[in-house]
């Protein structure tokens, strides 16, 4: 039998694969089986809260309704920097407002003035 | 023979032997149980941690599920070096060996069809990250030396430089996420047409893998053995394509994200 010798040597596999790649597949991969012992890894605390929303298919967890966390910005970086995003843009146009009224010109058409440099 | 049966994978009886030292969950080397055309492989595990309420308790500790699921993945590396095993998910727990031998029967023209399907294929995992860039988030660096020391370094001049500067990392940063799902898109369809079948996953969070960067892409791609090599390669070429992205390729494992019945 020479099927392992075909296969290229292993990428992160075994050891060097993270934890991550490991419980992806482990956990939320391969055939469900109900034995004996019945634990259902959906029902476990802490898979529910920390793990599932990691390693479940994003249809599956759309499917059970858990998506919450694309916009909750501790548990999504990007819907971290969307919230930045947004605040920044909400600031931006504060800012302009506020250099507008104060030199009476559009605030894009005026040169900074030593005063606000040092502001 | 006391205690519970933890059963791995199920497969076709293989002519190579496993390693002699091989050990899976709690240190048990497995043995196979073989009924007709299938062979489980299982591995005995004491009672006290494996019956319904000790592992219950197991399973919220990461560090003992983080061991278990490597101990488990140690098994199925094993076996996917002699057979092409259909893996099966973490914890699946029989009293017996006739309760192994029940299920196989009662599931044996599924799992003999399946097997079938991945017969001498693998599964090789692909990922693209964005390389974290300090320089969208953080303070500008280019910033004039005409602010007074004291204020924090890079700051605007003005107002309007703020805004200036603000908007040119905005427009940086958006060009740099449609580069990278532009490349992650092309790379997963050049992938796929080397590939007898792809599942796109959910991205990994970077709090779990502790890998660097934004995980943009997370695919699983089936893959015969004797075209393994070759898919091997087009990843590898793939690799120096995209500035500031990385690829990551992991593998060979079993055809775990293939293993479903409906597929």
């Amino acid at each position: 039998m020479t099927t392992a010798q075909r296969l290229p040597d292993p990428y992160g596999s075994g050891g060097g694969a993270n934890l991550a790649d490991i419980l992806e597949r482990v956990l939320d991969k391969g055939i469900v089986i109900a034995g004996d012992i019945r634990i259902n890894l959906l029902d476990i605390e802490l898979l529910t809260i920390k793990l599932r929303l990691v390693v479940a298919s994003v249809d599956k967890a759309k499917e059970m309704g858990i998506d919450w966390w694309e916009s909750d910005p501790q548990l999504s970086s990007r819907a971290g920097r969307d919230e930045l995003a947004r605040e920044n843009a909400e600031l931006r146009a504060h800012v302009a407002e506020l250099e507008g009224a104060r030199g009476g010109v559009p605030a894009r058409e005026r040169e900074p003035s030593e005063e606000e440099a040092q502001g | 023979m006391s205690g519970l049966r933890y059963v791995y994978a199920v497969c076709r009886p293989f002519g190579t032997p496993l390693p002699a030292q091989l050990t899976g969950v709690a240190g048990v080397p497995p043995k196979q149980l073989v009924h007709r055309d299938l062979v489980a492989l299982v591995g005995q595990v004491p009672e006290e941690d494996f019956s319904e309420e000790p592992l219950r308790a197991h399973l919220e500790d990461l560090d003992w599920l983080g061991a278990t699921a490597r101990a488990h993945q140690n098994v199925i590396d094993a076996l996917t070096v002699v057979t092409s095993p259909l893996p099966l998910r973490l914890a699946t727990v029989f009293r017996d060996d006739s309760g192994v031998r029940t299920m196989l029967e009662e599931r044996e023209r599924t799992f003999l069809r399946t097997l079938d399907r991945l017969d001498g294929r693998v599964e090789w995992g692909v990922k693209v990250y964005s390389e974290p860039t300090d320089a969208a988030e953080g303070p500008e660096t280019s910033g004039t030396s005409a602010a007074p020391s004291g204020s924090s370094p890079g700051k605007a001049a003005s107002g309007r430089d703020y805004l200036r500067q603000r908007r040119n990392q905005r427009r940086e940063h958006e060009e740099k996420w449609e580069r990278a799902e532009q490349f992650a898109r092309r790379l997963h369809e050049s992938l796929s047409g080397a590939a007898e079948d792809t599942r796109i996953h959910a991205p990994q969070n970077a709090a779990l893998s502790r890998a660097p960067g934004r995980n943009i892409l997370n695919a699983a791609y089936l893959v015969s053995r004797t075209e393994s090599e070759a898919f091997v390669e087009l990843v590898d070429r793939t690799k120096d394509d995209a500035p500031g992205l990385r690829v990551e390729l992991t593998g060979p494992w079993a055809a775990y994200s293939f293993s479903g019945e409906d597929t």
